[in-house]
């Protein structure tokens, strides 16, 4: 704990120390707290410099504090204290417990209006803003890291099992043909997931235009109830069961574990956020696909579009008005075509504005790296209806937990799919139902 | 006759105990006293309101039946977490009592792992165990034993057990090996010389001889077991496959830091309070009762 406080104090003291002695006139600083680490850290850091060297009236400073929930909580313990930062990145589950803190936020749209920043709403691709944005169309934070769920293929694993290495299914029966295949040829592993609640109920259901929860996923109200134990959830999650049971399918944790498997050739198919091609690309030493996440044909409409995963930057309240317009320069500044082509273009996760897209297009980027526009193309495919804007839930975080619990009895074959769903859902609901009185 | 040493200043023996006393209150009694308050309370993330609920929180956690089979499971871990723990370690002090080249080697040796802190305890261990990258895992693989903590609930107790109990062998030899050297030599040798072997010996001498010092490991390992082993669970499990290794402390740092619902949080931690103040109670009346000073 010690070590990762003493980082960031350190790096934002090599920083603030020279520029104090180097400028007569002190700059305005920006507090920019964060939970990107490693690769993406880096890339981060270099968007701050970059923003820093570009003017001298602003200057951001950028702390790493811990992966996202313990970013959330750093922001809040600070908030609690009077030492809020100006910018908090907070993950996609945490939305809906931001924007019941109305003390605690300032939104974007609210700030953009008053430092008289340029900021047109409609420059930015609705299907990822669309998450942060209230019923009313008001953007309230700024989507920095967007993804949604895609499926990768080890070319190798198909060829290896007799099969087209250039197949894309672009449907759950078609997958199942392939991995009954797979598995035939000793594949140990024909296919594993990451994030199993987001891309298995959540982007599921989005998909397949179903409600994940009542009042349009949250979006209407806090008084919403948990709506995915409905046919298309349990028929899914069953089929799911039954490929762990006969081996198709195998679990290998909660979060992103799935991964190394993947790129380490032992799952031969994989669902994960479209920001994993980075991490494929660079490690895995075989050719492979990135393709549509599956949907089932006999739902009609579908596919609908899929739902974004990642995080978002959240102005926090009790600053002046002249920071705040740093803060809004600092927000046009990541939005700009550049920097977000870049951005996309490095780790995959999707452009925010229509006109990165275009210039990522223009630049041949997407025919030099195949599978890298998959991803937009089924989140923007189709406008969102109110089941494929996004989820909305208070105590989210908590609430996946328990689907992740409530999946394992599943896979573990302790459980039908459909007892486990309604578990989930009954016991999601009183989390939400907690929520609703926290905050009225 | 006993000597009594006196002070003629009444305020005098209360200025000598205010420091102590400053710091039960500051680091215990403050802290229990919030956490007391904030039971009854329903507040949001950012403490900009709290509706006081009177005791619904607490309803809300009984009437959980997770939250009860969080008991079990915590009473599960915890008792063999003390067994496995205190039983190495006393075997690994008789055992070191006994070496007589190189003592300082093996005694060094086996305190290192006090030293580890949990989290990184239980990524060492998933590491050796976790099924697709563990070196162990893949030998058992190899030797043909299905081993599965993703998913098997029984596997995953075992492996968290293991950890926690690895990390406090040391802590308990420590103690164990102090403990039988003060135990006089002479008594031993006097039994040798009566015909009564080593287990004999053990049993009937050394064992009740040490019965302070397993009391003492005994309360210790609990209260470790209760509190301080969410790092491991939290880096090994997450408390899964379903709730198998959830512990009701893990269940406070989960409820509390991942999900800030701070209400249910507090009177999570009022209740293990109790809990542990009463195994201790329990601990000291009956227990103890047994233990030969």
């Amino acid at each position: 704990m010690k070590f990762r406080t003493m980082i960031p104090a350190a790096t934002a003291l090599a920083v603030v120390l020279p520029s104090m002695i180097g400028t007569a006139q002190a700059q305005t600083q920006i507090q920019f707290w964060h939970a990107m680490q490693g690769r993406l850290g880096e890339l981060l850091n270099a968007q701050v410099e970059k923003f820093n060297a570009s003017q001298d009236e602003y200057e951001v400073v950028a702390a790493y504090k811990g992966n996202y929930s313990e970013t959330l909580n750093a922001g809040i313990a600070a908030f609690r204290a009077g030492e809020q930062p100006h910018l908090l990145q907070v993950f996609e589950v945490g939305t809906a417990t931001m924007m019941a803190a109305k003390g605690a936020i300032k939104p974007v749209y609210e700030m953009m209006a008053e430092a008289k920043a340029e900021f047109d709403p409609s420059a930015y691709l609705a299907a990822v803003t669309g998450y942060y944005t209230t019923a009313d169309g008001e953007m309230l934070s700024l989507p920095y890291n967007s993804s949604t769920p895609v499926l990768y293929i080890n070319k190798d694993a198909l060829e290896a099992a007799g099969l087209d290495p250039e197949s894309k299914p672009a449907t759950w029966p078609e997958v199942e043909e392939i991995l009954v295949k797979l598995k035939e040829s000793g594949s140990e592993c024909p296919f594993t997931t990451a994030w199993q609640s987001w891309v298995h109920l959540e982007n599921l259901s989005a998909y397949h235009n179903t409600p994940f929860a009542t009042k349009a996923n949250g979006f209407g109200g806090t008084d919403t109830e948990l709506a995915f134990n409905g046919d298309l959830q349990v028929k899914h999650i069953s089929k799911l069961a039954e490929w762990a049971k006969d081996g198709l399918f195998s679990y290998s944790g909660r979060r992103n574990e799935g991964g190394a498997r993947f790129r380490s050739g032992e799952c031969a198919m994989f669902t994960e956020s479209s920001a994993g091609y980075a991490g494929v690309k660079a490690e895995a030493d075989f050719p492979f696909t990135v393709t549509n996440l599956p949907y089932w044909p006999d739902v009609e409409g579908a596919p609908q579009n899929t739902i974004i995963g990642g995080a978002s930057l959240w102005a926090m309240s009790g600053h002046e008005a002249e920071e705040y317009s740093g803060v809004a320069d600092f927000l046009n500044f990541l939005s700009s075509a550049e920097i977000q082509a870049q951005w996309h273009q490095d780790t995959g996760y999707l452009p925010i504005t229509t006109a990165a897209y275009e210039l990522t297009k223009e630049q041949g980027f997407y025919e030099e790296n195949p599978g890298t526009d998959v991803a937009i193309i089924q989140m923007t495919g189709k406008a969102p209806t109110e089941n494929s804007k996004g989820i909305r839930l208070g105590n989210f975080d908590q609430i996946r937990a328990i689907i992740d619990e409530e999946l394992e009895a599943v896979w573990q074959g302790d459980k039908e799919a459909k007892a486990a769903l309604d578990e989930a859902v009954s016991r999601g609901n009183e989390l939400l139902r907690r929520f609703e009185q926290s905050t009225r | 006759m006993e000597k009594r040493v006196t002070f003629d200043n009444r305020l005098l023996p209360y200025l000598l105990l205010t420091p102590q006393l400053l710091v039960t209150i500051v680091f215990f009694f403050w802290p229990a006293a919030q956490a007391l308050y904030q039971s009854l309370l329903l507040p949001d993330p950012f403490g900009l309101g709290a509706r006081f609920v009177w005791f619904s929180n607490f309803e809300y956690l009984f009437g959980d039946s997770y939250y009860l089979q969080s008991f079990i499971t915590t009473a599960v871990f915890s008792f063999f977490v003390t067994l496995a723990s205190m039983s190495f370690a006393l075997l690994f002090a008789v055992l070191a009592d006994q070496v007589i080249k190189g003592e300082g080697a093996y005694k060094t040796l086996l305190i290192w792992p006090y030293a580890v802190a949990p989290a990184v305890a239980g990524v060492m261990w998933l590491f050796m165990f976790q099924p697709s990258i563990g070196v162990l895992a893949f030998y058992m693989k190899k030797a043909g034993i299905h081993w599965d903590p993703l998913l098997n609930g029984t596997h995953a107790m075992t492996l968290v057990v293991a950890a926690a109990a690895w990390k406090q062998i040391s802590y308990n030899f420590l103690f164990f090996l102090a403990g039988l050297q003060a135990i006089p030599k002479s008594l031993i040798e006097a039994a040798a010389i009566d015909g009564a072997g080593r287990w004999h010996r053990f049993r009937t001498i050394i064992f009740p001889l040490l019965s302070p010092t397993t009391f003492f490991l005994l309360v210790v390992n609990i209260v470790y077991a209760f509190f301080e082993t969410f790092g491991i669970i939290h880096t090994m499990t997450l408390g899964g496959p379903g709730q198998s290794t959830t512990i009701l402390v893990y269940k406070v740092y989960a409820d509390g830091f991942v999900g800030q619902d701070l209400g249910s949080s507090a009177a999570q931690s009022v209740i293990l309070m109790v809990v542990v103040g009463l195994l201790t109670v329990i601990q000291f009346r009956y227990i103890e009762r047994r233990v030969h000073y």
